[in-house]
């Protein structure tokens, strides 16, 4: 008996010392938890995409708390996580628009001339590594879908003719594609900003004219057109600048070569 | 106790009985936590704190308190009480001081709790009779062991990630062979010491 006695004192004794003792630790350890920092991550979209440069939304959303990081800076949310976030933290965010990636190519196998036949694996930056590509044309697109694949959202489609058009609606803009293509052609503009230049080349008129029916010979045309001065012609191609363009596609109007549209004439995405 | 033997019995918890890999105590985080070296060490480095640790605890709840009043066949229930509570301990400490490391070592952490090394260096210390001071340099050598059979392994499986291996054998199975394989290494130490 006085062992039973002693077994069951003995062990509760052993547990409540440890259970008071653990007790008493964990009030002295706690680790202190900002719950702004769980808020803010369910202002965000939850993709882990990476494009606002921290390892994921969990990063993201400790840098706000913990080092005061812009709350813009999240693509996939847009205006709408951004407001969300500055409301969370009393900040006013100023309303911003959201920005699409848009490819600056419009060629293709019907109308981009081939310097050589590609076998190899159907990736642009494999083949832009081989001889500068196989198109005739050192800058264009070589619609073998890097930018596809960069997609996490599966808003770049490429058609038959090897020309790669992105939906907007499916575009959230973290600029995944834009690091993708080896050629640099994707850029992120504002989604009002509808007259975009369809071309990268840089050769020069003549040349180009040999190699492609859509590319730009820089012949100033559009300059001259443009009521807003917002696009000129610099090394052999023209470009717009976006703070300036109101989509009054003047310039797409006289382009001869037809390679700057207006997305709001088009019937589908480019 | 001369210096002579605590050395001897550090050298033979390490190479000689090495918990793992000749006492085959502490298995499951040894497969578990292998497979990166940074985790690996963490993963050591908590079992050799909570080794030493629970030698000392147990010691001193086994020679005043179970032994005085003949309780010693509740050794084990109290080993694994006072062994539970330093986990619990470890991991508070861990969550404070190093948060990566506490993410790293992920559900193996609250697992020491359940790793058979913890619980078999208390009981050996009370089979063998062992001292204060050689119940802990028992401890902190069994510890130690454990540490290098972790690591070694990681280093071997760090390795394996990068060739070419049968798909059959993926995964655990070639874990399996390599922890057999590293375990026949380490037989070879065996007998070097009189026990």
């Amino acid at each position: 008996m006085e062992t039973i006695i002693a077994a069951v004192l003995v062990i509760s004794g052993l547990g409540f010392l440890l259970g008071y003792g653990l007790a008493f630790a964990a009030k002295k350890l706690e680790t202190t938890r900002d719950e702004r920092v769980a808020e803010i991550e369910q202002c965000l979209p939850g993709v882990n995409c990476g494009a606002c440069g921290y390892a994921g939304c969990a990063g993201y959303a400790q840098a706000i708390v913990a080092q005061g990081v812009p709350v813009y800076l999240c693509a996939p949310g847009g205006a709408a996580a951004a407001t969300a976030i500055g409301r969370l933290l009393g900040i006013a965010v100023a309303e911003s628009v959201p920005m699409k990636a848009r490819v600056h190519c419009g060629g293709g196998d019907d109308v981009t001339s081939q310097k050589y036949r590609y076998n190899g694996v159907a990736d642009c930056r494999s083949a832009a590594a081989l001889f500068d590509g196989f198109l005739a044309c050192s800058e264009g697109c070589l619609g073998l879908g890097s930018c596809v694949n960069a997609c996490r959202f599966d808003a770049i489609d490429i058609d038959a003719r090897g020309h790669v058009s992105i939906r907007e609606d499916a575009c959230t803009g973290c600029a995944a594609c834009v690091k993708a293509c080896p050629r640099h052609l994707i850029e992120l503009v504002p989604v009002d900003r509808r007259v975009h230049v369809l071309c990268s080349s840089t050769e020069k008129g003549a040349v180009c004219n040999k190699f492609c029916s859509v590319s730009c010979i820089g012949c100033m045309k559009c300059e001259k057109a443009c009521p807003h001065d917002a696009i000129h012609v610099s090394g052999n191609l023209a470009r717009i600048d976006y703070t300036k363009c109101t989509s009054c596609s003047a310039c797409v109007a006289v382009c001869p070569k037809k390679c700057i549209i207006d997305l709001g004439k088009m019937p589908a995405g480019v | 106790m001369s210096v002579e033997s605590v050395i001897l019995l550090v050298m033979s918890a390490i190479f000689i009985n090495n918990f793992v890999l000749a006492k085959f105590l502490g298995i499951c985080p040894f497969i578990g936590v292998s497979r990166q070296l940074d985790s690996a060490l963490g993963m050591g480095m908590a079992v050799t704190f909570v080794l030493t640790i629970s030698s000392v605890v147990t010691w001193f709840v086994h020679s005043y308190l179970l032994v005085p009043y003949g309780l010693e066949f509740l050794k084990t229930i109290a080993f694994i009480l006072v062994i539970a509570a330093l986990v619990q301990f470890v991991e508070l400490v861990l969550k404070k001081s190093s948060p990566a490391l506490y993410k790293t070592l992920g559900i193996y952490l609250p697992l020491i709790t359940t790793n058979c090394a913890v619980l078999g260096a208390a009981s050996i210390n009370v089979q063998k009779g062992y001292n204060l001071l050689m119940s802990t340099v028992f401890g902190l050598g069994a510890g130690l062991g454990f540490t290098l059979a972790l690591i070694l392994m990681a280093g071997v499986r760090e390795r394996l990630e990068e060739c070419n291996i049968p798909k059959v054998l993926r995964g655990a199975p070639i874990a399996f062979i390599t922890a057999g394989l590293i375990s026949l290494a380490f037989m070879g130490f065996a007998g070097m010491i009189k026990e």
